[in-house]
């Protein structure tokens, strides 16, 4: 299982960080969006991965520890802010800029002309 | 429990519930009476920031533990001298900041009162915390007010920088995490004391991890804090926001600086262990880099702004290079110094605003223009703050570079840190000096315009500028505090100690 879960986590950030570095908004917050979704597996899976544990402490020996649980929940809300955030100001930078390029002009492409 | 028990969580608790406050229909209808409200809360932090600084000063360090849930399974705010003294800064220039805006400028958008109030509790709430994850948690909230603070008042630049500053920050925010992440797993815990006695205890396998999720922290804190290979964003978030909020980000970078002193001064001090001072092969050569990439980015800079934008990068390079030096001296010069260079840059954006207001179409702008009005007076204020920046006596950069400069003790050092910080001050004064002659001197023609700052503005400014001589008037108080903040800060806080404190 930590295999699978960690080559997840890896394929899922290196997709995100793919998508951050091309040079539009669009795709910097569908790639920030990736990233931040591997970050909460990755810091669920901080504290251990355990299977049919109950989630705090009980009356049985063994539990999943609740500390990374509470991490990812708070990391879940602020990063849904972030994202409304960013997503917000990716379309006024759209509409002031006339360009959703993150340096708000295209920059010069030589292989664009030869394709037209 | 008396109310004076709870002061530690003060300067984290009234911007909040200012801030609340403020964005409520009868409050938030009026200009007037938000200024009113937001200008007294900050004279009430400052009160409140001070007498924390007396109660830490007498008392000794400061635990609060939230919910009275003891570390390292509660939360808790630990408030010793070095982070009361942050809190002190960032009170004086909250005030400085918002009187200045309520001269006019908070008119050009919405919100601006309650937003600055939120700034003011996560840069707050950052100086004052027990553990990173809530280190995390304080840096978000003060990114997000500081991402709406940046396009106060709109316009194609700002959206432009604010793109840049913005999705930046958002990828340091998940760095921050993953390093979290990596950290909790190795030393299962989040608390400062508490990691930090935890890792010398690591064992072999795990080193590599820890270290990893330590560097990776040290990127993070980079990027705040403006270190070389991440200081592009600066200049251009700096240069193209709104006066007032470019002075209140004068003190973000110094949360950096101040999280990498925590972090990797302390935590990952000289008494880690295996993992002893891991950050230092690295700051080292990158700080001497920041204060030389800084200092040409002075010398071409086109106006006073991007100067002033330049040169807090060559501040947060003297600032890494004082955290590199690794001794009880470096550090207390290095915290003096950080005094004086978050106020003086403060305060040159402040006075950068108020020449690009009457100065008309020419702005700040090294270019031939009219007299501007009241250039006598603010043309004193310039060279008073640029004799502060360059570090030039009598003021108190000069007080400032002469302690980091003594504290240094092997010659290997002294080889590369004399030159390097007296020529950023050599290339400061030139820089400067070219300013002012053509901000004040190369007119061409007489003052016709009626511009006149407003006294608010003024008040703002001087605030702020008196401060400098001050620092050198009671040099002696100010330099023993330091020396005695630098004892603390060294010295570490282990769980145990801790824990007795906060009985």
């Amino acid at each position: 299982m930590e295999l699978v879960y960690a080559v997840c986590v890896g394929f899922m950030s290196a997709c995100g960080i793919f998508l951050m570095l091309r040079g539009h908004t669009f795709t910097l917050v569908i790639g920030l969006t990736l990233l931040s979704y591997a970050v909460n597996l990755f810091l669920f899976a901080s504290g251990g991965l355990t299977i049919g544990a109950p989630t705090v402490l009980s009356s049985s020996e063994n539990y999943a520890d609740p500390l990374p649980q509470a991490l990812v929940l708070t990391a879940i809300v602020i990063g849904f802010a972030m994202t409304a955030f960013a997503v917000i100001l990716a379309m006024r930078g759209r509409a002031d800029l006339g360009s959703d390029h993150v340096d708000g002009i295209e920059p010069f492409d030589p292989l664009a002309e030869e394709k037209s | 429990m008396s109310l004076f028990d709870h002061l530690v969580i003060f300067p984290v608790l009234i911007p909040f519930f200012v801030a609340v406050a403020l964005l409520f229909p009868s409050l938030s209808n009026s200009l007037s009476k938000q200024r009113v409200v937001s200008i007294s809360a900050n004279i009430l932090m400052v009160v409140v920031a001070f007498s924390l600084l007396f109660k830490v000063e007498a008392q000794g360090i400061q635990v609060y533990a939230l919910g009275d849930w003891s570390a390292p399974f509660g939360i808790v705010l630990v408030a010793d001298l070095f982070s009361v003294l942050m809190v002190c800064l960032s009170a004086i220039l909250g005030l400085a900041v918002i009187l200045y805006a309520s001269a006019g400028e908070d008119k050009t958008g919405a919100f601006f009162h309650p937003l600055i109030m939120f700034q003011l509790m996560g840069i707050n709430g950052a100086f004052l915390t027990g553990d990173v994850f809530n280190l995390f948690v304080f840096f978000e909230v003060l990114l997000i007010a500081s991402y709406s603070l940046m396009i106060h008042g709109g316009g194609k630049q700002r959206i432009q920088a604010n793109i840049h500053y913005v999705f930046l920050n958002l990828i340091g925010s998940s760095l921050f995490l993953f390093a979290l992440g990596t950290l909790y797993g190795t030393l299962g815990t989040l608390n400062f004391a508490d990691m930090a006695d935890r890792i010398p205890l690591l064992s072999n396998n795990e080193l590599l991890i820890a270290k990893s999720g330590a560097l990776l922290l040290l990127a993070v804190f980079g990027l705040k804090a403006a270190m070389l290979p991440l200081h592009f964003w600066l200049p251009k978030a700096y240069s193209a926001t709104s006066t007032s909020v470019a002075a209140l980000f004068a003190i973000m970078t110094k949360v950096g600086i101040y999280s990498i002193w925590r972090v990797h001064g302390v935590m990952f001090g000289d008494q880690a262990g295996e993992l002893a001072n891991i950050a230092l092969p690295w700051l080292w050569p990158i700080a001497l880099l920041t204060i030389i990439a800084g200092a040409i980015a002075v010398l071409a800079s086109k106006s006073l702004r991007v100067l002033c934008s330049n040169l807090v990068i060559v501040s947060v390079g003297t600032l890494l290079v004082t955290i590199s030096l690794n001794t009880v001296q470096a550090t207390s010069a290095g915290i003096y110094y950080l005094l004086h260079s978050t106020v003086a840059c403060a305060a040159m954006f402040l006075l950068a605003g108020l020449i690009q207001q009457l100065r008309g179409q020419a702005e700040d702008r090294f270019v031939t223009a009219r007299a501007m009005p009241q250039a006598g007076i603010l043309g004193f204020i310039f060279v008073l703050l640029a004799i502060g920046l360059i570090g030039m006596p009598p003021l108190s950069g000069f007080v400032g570079k002469a302690l980091i400069l003594q504290s240094i003790t092997k010659a290997s050092e002294a080889m590369w840190v004399f030159p390097i910080v007296l020529g950023g001050g050599l290339i400061a004064l030139i820089a400067l000096s070219r300013a002012g002659t053509s901000l004040f001197w190369r007119t061409n023609g007489e003052n016709t315009s009626t511009l006149k700052g407003h006294p608010l503005q003024y008040l703002a400014i001087g605030l702020l500028v008196v401060i400098l001589p001050l620092m050198v008037i009671f040099g002696g108080t100010v330099s023993d505090y330091t020396q005695l903040a630098a004892e603390q800060l060294k010295a570490g806080l282990s769980l145990q100690q801790l824990n007795e404190v906060a009985k």
